[in-house]
């Protein structure tokens, strides 16, 4: 994949490219989690966790969305702070209300399978609490960028916090490990194969696919609207002055 | 050396007497303890249980409320620019100016807040603990706060949304020293949230001015 950004950094070549990638990846997405949801939904209950079971293939996929977006935002702001790159800096900016749309699903599925699982919409465990930290440093990259008038200033600002985020996620992830957990390990990324039988992995893993499908389509569309608005201000600017 | 000595001296008066220096954390701090009794209720079990904990909370919050005016002031009336074009690398002005702030608030809320932890109700065995956590944790607030008050130059609502860029960054500390604290209150071992709650501060110390100085520069671009 190290030809993406090289070969997507012309703009020309992304609009190209993304004019008709976003609706193929949307199309994907479409169909995979309609395939995904069907079979989730007429898996048998498990045997401890009952309907509940189901709240998973939504909630999984949005958990790992949550952290593959920071870690896309992390990339596009390193792209962009090195590169100077305007490409990299809509990427950047168009990742960042995703992924907090992703963490705010992931929290809010989290607490709706907790509430009858785990007796309690909220608790104060590891994993959740990190999650919640990340909702908090999507809030505050896009805080810092909409209070800066100076859209180069509030770029260059917003990728430094973007990298001093994505430095400070795995020692927050880990201060908040250490804290307290009670949350499960991960059951499906293991040495020994899915610890859970295939009527559950297997939509599991189409309901990741398809997240990860939307994620791309959103985040093209969402670069692509970025692109134009920022032509429209330069032409504007330009009409101003003649 | 004669430049950077006279820097340090610059940082530290300045923050000492900025704004009224100590005295507005210090009032601050206060106000925040006296307050939580008032909300909780004054049973002397329950305020002693949360005490080192709301002491703790409370030097955070305390530890925000000068982080506005570290950069902005030098930003407003162009010292920013100077010390920029000065030989001194801006990384360690930066590095400079965060000292100064935790002299002049981080320092003087580490003596006030095992007195609050006590008023609350908290052991007094425990206070030299307190006092340690309070310092370490005090320069990793200083120096992860100088990055949130850098960024933030130039930027509308500055303070607040320094507060907002900051409180995500200072959820390490706040476990390791309050977890330190917690532990040793219930008899278990703490040294290792001590050692943490070090490293951290030693990393903020570390590598948080070359995202300071990063910051001034594009404030200044």
């Amino acid at each position: 994949m190290s030809w993406a950004p090289a070969f997507l950094s012309n703009p020309d070549r992304f609009m190209a490219f993304s004019r008709w990638a976003a609706p193929m990846f949307g199309l994907i997405a479409l169909g995979l989690a309609v395939v995904g949801l069907y079979l989730g939904f007429t898996a048998p209950e498990d045997y401890q966790q009952g309907q509940t079971v189901r709240i998973m293939f939504i909630h999984v996929p949005a958990a790992q969305m949550s952290m593959f977006a920071y870690a896309c935002l992390g990339v596009a702001s390193f792209l962009s702070l090195i590169f100077r790159h305007t490409l990299a800096d809509c990427a950047a900016q168009a990742a960042a209300p995703l992924g907090a749309a992703f963490t705010f699903l992931a929290l809010v599925t989290g607490s709706l399978w907790g509430r009858p699982m785990w007796g309690t919409w909220w608790e104060w465990d590891g994993r959740l609490t990190s999650v919640l930290v990340m909702f908090l440093l999507y809030i505050a990259y896009m805080a810092l960028r909409a209070s800066m008038d100076d859209e180069v200033k509030a770029a260059r600002a917003a990728a430094i916090l973007a990298l001093v985020g994505s430095i400070n996620l795995p020692i927050i992830h880990f201060s908040v490990e250490w804290w307290n957990s009670i949350h499960q390990g991960s059951s499906i990324f293991r040495k020994d194969g899915p610890s859970m039988p295939a009527v559950f992995w297997v939509p599991l893993l189409l309901m990741a696919l398809a997240y990860m499908s939307a994620f791309g389509s959103l985040w093209l569309v969402r670069i692509r609207g970025e692109v134009w608005r920022r032509k429209a201000e330069i032409a504007a600017q330009r009409a101003a002055r003649d | 050396m004669s430049r950077l000595s006279a820097l340090i001296a610059r940082e530290t008066t300045l923050a000492w007497g900025r704004g009224g220096g100590p005295l507005v954390a210090l009032g601050f701090y206060a106000g925040v303890a006296t307050f939580l009794p008032l909300a909780i209720g004054p049973q002397h079990d329950r305020l002693a249980g949360i005490a080192t904990g709301a002491a703790w909370v409370a030097l955070t919050l305390a530890s925000l409320l000068s982080l506005e005016r570290m950069f902005e002031r030098d930003y407003e009336d162009g010292a920013l620019d100077l010390l920029l074009l000065s030989p001194v690398p801006l990384e360690l002005t930066c590095a400079v100016k965060c000292l100064g702030q935790w002299l002049a608030t981080g320092a003087p809320l580490a003596f006030a807040a095992p007195i609050a932890a006590i008023g609350l109700g908290a052991d007094p065995g425990l206070s030299p603990l307190i006092f340690l956590c309070a310092l370490l944790g005090g320069l990793a607030f200083a120096f992860i706060g100088g990055i949130g008050a850098a960024l933030s130059l130039g930027a509308r609502r500055g303070g607040l949304l320094t507060a907002v860029i900051v409180l995500p960054l200072f959820v390490p500390p706040v476990i390791f020293g309050g977890g330190a604290l917690a532990n040793f209150a219930g008899g278990l071992p703490w040294t290792g949230g001590i050692a943490f709650l070090g490293a951290y501060a030693a990393a903020a110390v570390a590598f948080g001015p070359l995202a300071m100085a990063a910051a001034c520069r594009n404030a200044l671009s």
